[in-house]
């Protein structure tokens, strides 16, 4: 799937654009950043409430294109503003984690 | 925090090292005229003006007792006081500076207070010297100087994109979250700029960006050195402390000593020492308690033929 498609896969809330063309291949859902860092694959979106600026970086350095936050997380200024920068799509959903990894599961054709 | 005068956030890190490594005692004047409390006003007026000083201490038996100036000596003749003993007339609220001080202080204390000149005492409190704000000034610039040509020196040596050594370092605070991260993403985008393979560009980020956030929540600060030539990459994290208790232990998948503030960031799971260890080709570990701790992370590069079958 596309990163544009994300956002009515999981009924979201864009806050940053990122690169809607990015091809997204894989997810990986985990509030560890440390286990994010070690384990998710490339090209992945990221499933998480960890709603702060380090998410970003580490979404960055990982080499994800997306980041999804859950359970309706409010976006803080300086999070947004570094995924912007970093040419991150990032989004808010209402759902949780779970939720959220099954809709996208079901979209990358997993189940 | 102490203010001063030059934005401590943005500023270069050379000038910000500066303020930081120069002491008191490398700016002062050691060479002083002083003055016995017995003195008077009389005789100050004259060493002062054989001098062209505007100010000297007052002590007895290597104590400071006061300060006496140019205008206490200018009050005491208006007041028809040139025999009264320097006792009298010298200032006695004293702000003094140590000399193992950073000259940071000194410039703060400059800021703050309306005096010019501040004596220095040294840890048995004995008078060894008097900072003014110009002996900072122009030590300030003597070493700016040299670093200036240090780095032009530096920035005339040919570093080719492509190939050669490439060598950073980065300072990084202790529970500074706002900019962490900001050595680990400086570093991926060198490794962007030498189109390294993409599986081994991310195990040098997973390194940088561990040893990175293991100095912002574990150590009192640190500083990140990258060190890229052809063939490897070295990450070294080196702090001044707390140093770990048990470095096997910290090693161990899950052990952790972060606090709950750290784990609700999303940090501090006991998976980033064994994450370093796991992608580096080589790994050392040495810390002591109290003292500071030095994790030295090394990467293979793959060579030329590899990357272009790539």
């Amino acid at each position: 799937m596309k990163v544009q498609e994300i956002q009515d896969c999981i009924a979201g809330e864009a806050k940053a654009q990122g690169d809607p063309a990015a091809e997204i291949q894989n997810a990986y859902t985990s509030d560890l950043l440390s286990d994010v860092m070690g384990n998710a694959p490339a090209n992945s979106v990221l499933i998480t409430v960890q709603g702060h600026k380090n998410t970003v970086a580490v979404a960055n350095l990982v080499g994800m294109p997306a980041i999804i936050l859950c359970n309706g997380r409010s976006v803080p200024q300086d999070m947004q503003e570094s995924a912007e920068q970093e040419g991150i799509a990032l989004y808010t959903t209402k759902f949780d984690q779970f939720t959220a990894s099954y809709k996208i599961a079901q979209a990358l054709g997993k189940i | 925090m102490q203010s001063i005068p030059i934005n401590t956030y943005d500023s270069p890190t050379a000038v910000l090292e500066l303020i930081y490594k120069l002491k008191v005692k490398d700016v002062m004047t050691k060479d002083i005229h002083t003055s016995k409390p017995e003195a008077t006003m009389g005789q100050i007026r004259t060493i002062l003006k054989d001098n062209s000083i505007t100010g000297l201490p007052v002590i007895e038996n290597n104590q400071i007792l006061g300060i006496v100036s140019m205008e206490d000596v200018l009050q005491a003749i208006d007041k028809g006081g040139s025999n009264a003993p320097v006792g009298q007339y010298m200032s006695k609220k004293l702000i003094v500076l140590e000399e193992d001080m950073p000259i940071f202080f000194a410039i703060s204390y400059f800021g703050r207070y309306s005096y010019r000149r501040f004596p220095v005492i040294n840890r048995a409190n004995e008078l060894v010297g008097i900072v003014t704000s110009r002996d900072i000034t122009t030590k300030l610039l003597v070493e700016a100087n040299h670093e200036i040509e240090r780095l032009e020196k530096e920035s005339e040596a040919p570093q080719d994109v492509y190939t050669g050594q490439v060598e950073r370092w980065f300072k990084v605070q202790r529970y500074d979250f706002e900019n962490a991260g900001f050595a680990s993403t400086e570093i991926k985008k060198i490794l962007k700029g030498r189109s390294i393979n993409s599986q081994t560009a991310r195990r040098i980020a997973i390194t940088a960006y561990e040893l990175e956030m293991n100095l912002v929540v574990h150590s009192n600060g640190g500083s990140i050195h990258f060190l890229m030539d052809d063939s490897r990459v070295l990450v070294q994290a080196d702090d001044t402390g707390p140093g770990i208790e048990n470095v096997e232990a910290a090693l161990t998948e899950g052990y952790t000593t972060a606090t709950e503030w750290i784990r609700s960031l999303g940090f501090g799971a006991g998976m980033g020492l064994p994450n370093v260890q796991r992608v580096s080709d080589e790994f050392s570990l040495t810390s002591e308690p109290s003292r500071g701790t030095h994790a030295k992370s090394i990467i293979l590069l793959p060579h030329p033929e590899q990357k272009q079958t790539y």
